[in-house]
């Protein structure tokens, strides 16, 4: 089982339509990326409402640079970090372009709602924001 | 120098609360150690053979006396009373405890410093010219850019966690002192028609596959630099390889994939990031170039200088090989040597480091400069205090005249720090420093760089060593190899390996062996060791070195 946290902690998930892969049908409203994944090549079709790109580990990067990629294509539906995401990472998923994450129950257990919480003042003490305007 | 703003301190103030609180988490059990590690060396904590490593960056290489005095506190409150500068503009410490470094961190963040992505796969810390701002042949001073991307990299959302580490060097000279083509990205600022724009080499990198990098950009426009980098980064984020650290730097990956693919990628992506940037960064940048205006410089007598020129032996041969040009009249750039022949390379005492601080203060605007040969730099120095200068340098053991010389040794930790290390390089650099001292042939030899690996993962620059050793371990015997005809500049090449490796016993003799021919060979004294080896190729030099195998072939 999973934990989905946004900058409220621990929610439950409120998702219900599941998810596709990728070469699914055109009625996909929720879509599954693996951490591989090309981001030039998702079609990002009209009713397309929810990605969620895979963490297979935390050292593995790709899926922030996933995410910014699709929002820099003009995504705005949800976008979901899933997997081995540690609360130390939550603010760069929030500032990379995810909505919210979804952790393994394991994590969730390690790293209660406090540590999450600690971090969702991400708009605040980045770099970027001052630079980019 | 850069003015910290409220900004800058506050979120300093807050990464060490992150970090205090992250090796609380992991005692706790909160953090595994795998989940742990990535963290720890985004803050700069090493675990090396013996004990944690704390690497603090100089941004730069820039820093003050204040600073400078707490690098010194710190060496005495929480290490053995010395520090060791590094080849990235950093200093290491390599002896503290786990549970002391939020302090030193702490410590370090008073005076507006820190060891944020001094290690881990993360964008480094930016490196410059170690004259920046003083040298007489510069188009404009790297470091108000080299402080944008500093704030731009550090704690950057898509970038913390690389396919590997990630670093970026910056000159404004056409004359590279900051091996631009040896980093993941390398920046010079040129001038085209009155206009500043950046010259973007990229894929350059040493290790066990030396590449030297290739020209991307060779004229991006100022306010195209951010989103310009980070299109690059993120292409290298996607596309670098995971599979094997040793394939995941992006010069293998500009190698494999041809700079021509990733300069089409970088475009694609360069178009979406561009509009992002309103321009602010620009302002922001402004803001930066005016605080590193240049110092008052002050007008006075070179009769100082010239006189203890004329009655000074000592400081005659020290104002020869350790003064450089500088661009304000009657100002010389001074270079102190942190390579006492016998000494380890780069290691400085708490006494040493407050001395050069209190000479920064009182001689030299109150700026120090770190240089990736690991020496230190006073870079605006009259000429007049030069003879007062030297003096205090000299009583402190900082007075060795050898800048650029050959012990003037880059050489990296080795087996006697790290982990990593195949063989020895801290006494292979002494010993050979001590054997021309004896020789008392080192200023007849002249400009001659030795830098000195003890793996091959090459810390110590040996590929672009004129003369580099590289120390590996055969069948649990050091065995160094050497290469011949490196060159770090702007006409950077990876030297050629001269023949089978040497052992700790053989290999100060075969240097001494190579440094002798030279000296036969050279067409005039003024020819350098890398003129004469550009001239004459490998063959010479190698019969100096296997004069055996020479006497055999003959028979």
């Amino acid at each position: 089982m999973t934990q989905l946290i946004n900058d409220t902690g621990f929610v439950p998930e409120d998702w219900t339509h599941g998810f596709c892969a990728q070469g699914a049908a055109n009625d996909c409203l929720a879509l599954d990326l693996p951490s591989d994944a090309d981001p030039a090549a998702i079609d990002l079709a009209e009713g397309l409402q929810m990605i969620r790109i895979d963490f297979p580990s935390s050292a593995d990067g790709r899926g922030f640079t996933i995410a910014r990629a699709l929002r820099l294509r003009g995504f705005t539906g949800r976008l979901r970090a899933h997997g081995a995401v540690i609360a130390d990472q939550y603010a760069m998923a929030r500032r990379a372009g995810f909505d919210e994450v979804e952790v393994t129950d394991e994590i969730a257990a390690r790293q209660p709602a406090d540590q999450w919480l600690a971090r969702a003042n991400w708009q605040e003490n980045d770099y970027q924001s001052r630079l980019r305007g | 120098m850069y003015h910290y703003t409220d900004f800058d301190g506050a979120f300093l103030k807050e990464r060490n609360a992150q970090f205090r609180a992250q090796v609380e988490r992991r005692i706790d059990g909160s953090l595994t150690e795998d989940e742990f590690k990535p963290l720890r060396l985004m803050n700069g904590l090493y675990l090396q053979l013996h004990a944690y490593m704390l690497r603090v960056a100089i941004p730069y290489g820039t820093l003050n006396g204040r600073q400078m005095t707490r690098l010194a506190d710190i060496a005495d409150k929480w290490d053995k009373g010395y520090g060791h500068f590094t080849t990235r503009q950093n200093i290491q410490y390599n002896w503290p405890e786990l549970r002391d470094v939020p302090d030193m961190l702490d410590a370090l963040a008073e005076v507006n410093m820190h060891a944020i992505q001094t290690s881990g796969n993360t964008i480094r810390n930016v490196t410059a010219d170690h004259f920046a701002g003083a040298a007489a042949d510069e188009v404009a001073d790297p470091r108000p850019i080299a402080e944008l991307i500093r704030q731009w990299s550090t704690d950057h959302p898509e970038f913390q966690f690389l396919p590997r580490k990630f670093k970026v060097a910056v000159t404004g000279s056409e004359n590279d002192r900051a091996v631009i083509k040896a980093h993941d990205i390398g920046i010079q600022i040129v001038a085209r028609d009155g206009v500043i724009g950046y010259k973007i080499i990229i894929g350059g990198g040493l290790g066990r596959t030396p590449m030297i990098g290739k020209v991307l950009h060779d004229f991006l426009p100022q306010e195209d630099l951010l989103p310009y980098l980070e299109a690059i980064v993120s292409v290298y984020n996607l596309l670098g390889r995971r599979d094997n650290k040793y394939k995941a730097r992006i010069k293998i990956t500009v190698h494999e994939n041809g700079i021509e693919d990733i300069r089409a990628r970088v475009d694609e992506r360069f178009a979406l990031i561009k509009p992002l940037f309103t321009g602010i960064d620009q302002q922001t940048l402004a803001r930066i170039e005016a605080d590193f205006a240049a110092p008052d410089f002050k007008t006075a007598s070179e009769a100082p200088y010239h006189h203890a020129r004329q009655h000074d032996p000592l400081f005659r041969s020290w104002s020869d090989t350790n003064l450089a040009k500088h661009k304000a009249p009657g100002y010389a750039i001074v270079s102190i040597s942190i390579k006492a022949h016998g000494k380890t390379p780069g290691d400085a005492t708490s006494y040493q480091m407050r001395l050069m601080a209190s000479l920064a203060k009182r001689y030299g605007h109150d700026e120090l400069r770190i240089s990736h040969e690991q020496n230190v730099i006073l870079p605006h120095v009259h000429k007049e205090d030069l003879p007062a200068v030297y003096a205090a340098l000299k009583a402190a053991g900082l007075g060795t005249a050898n800048i650029g010389l050959i012990s003037d040794i880059i050489a990296c930790p080795g087996m006697d720090y790290c982990a990593l290390a195949t063989a020895r390089s801290i006494p292979i650099a002494q010993d050979i420093a001590t054997r021309f001292d004896e020789l008392k042939l080192e200023h007849d030899v002249g400009p001659l760089k030795i830098k000195i690996s003890g793996c091959i993962n090459a810390c110590g620059h040996h590929h672009v060593g004129h003369i580099g050793i590289l120390g590996l371990d055969r069948a649990g015997v050091e065995n160094y190899q050497i290469t011949l005809g490196g060159d770090g500049t702007q006409d950077a090449t990876i030297g050629e390996r001269a023949g089978p490796g040497f052992s700790a016993d053989e290999i100060i003799p075969a240097v001494e062996r190579l440094v002798l021919a030279y000296l036969n060979l050279r067409a005039e004294p003024a020819e350098t060791f890398l003129q004469t080896y550009t001239r004459l190729g490998l063959a010479p030099f190698k019969s100096a070195l296997y004069p055996e195998t020479q006497t055999a072939t003959a028979a």
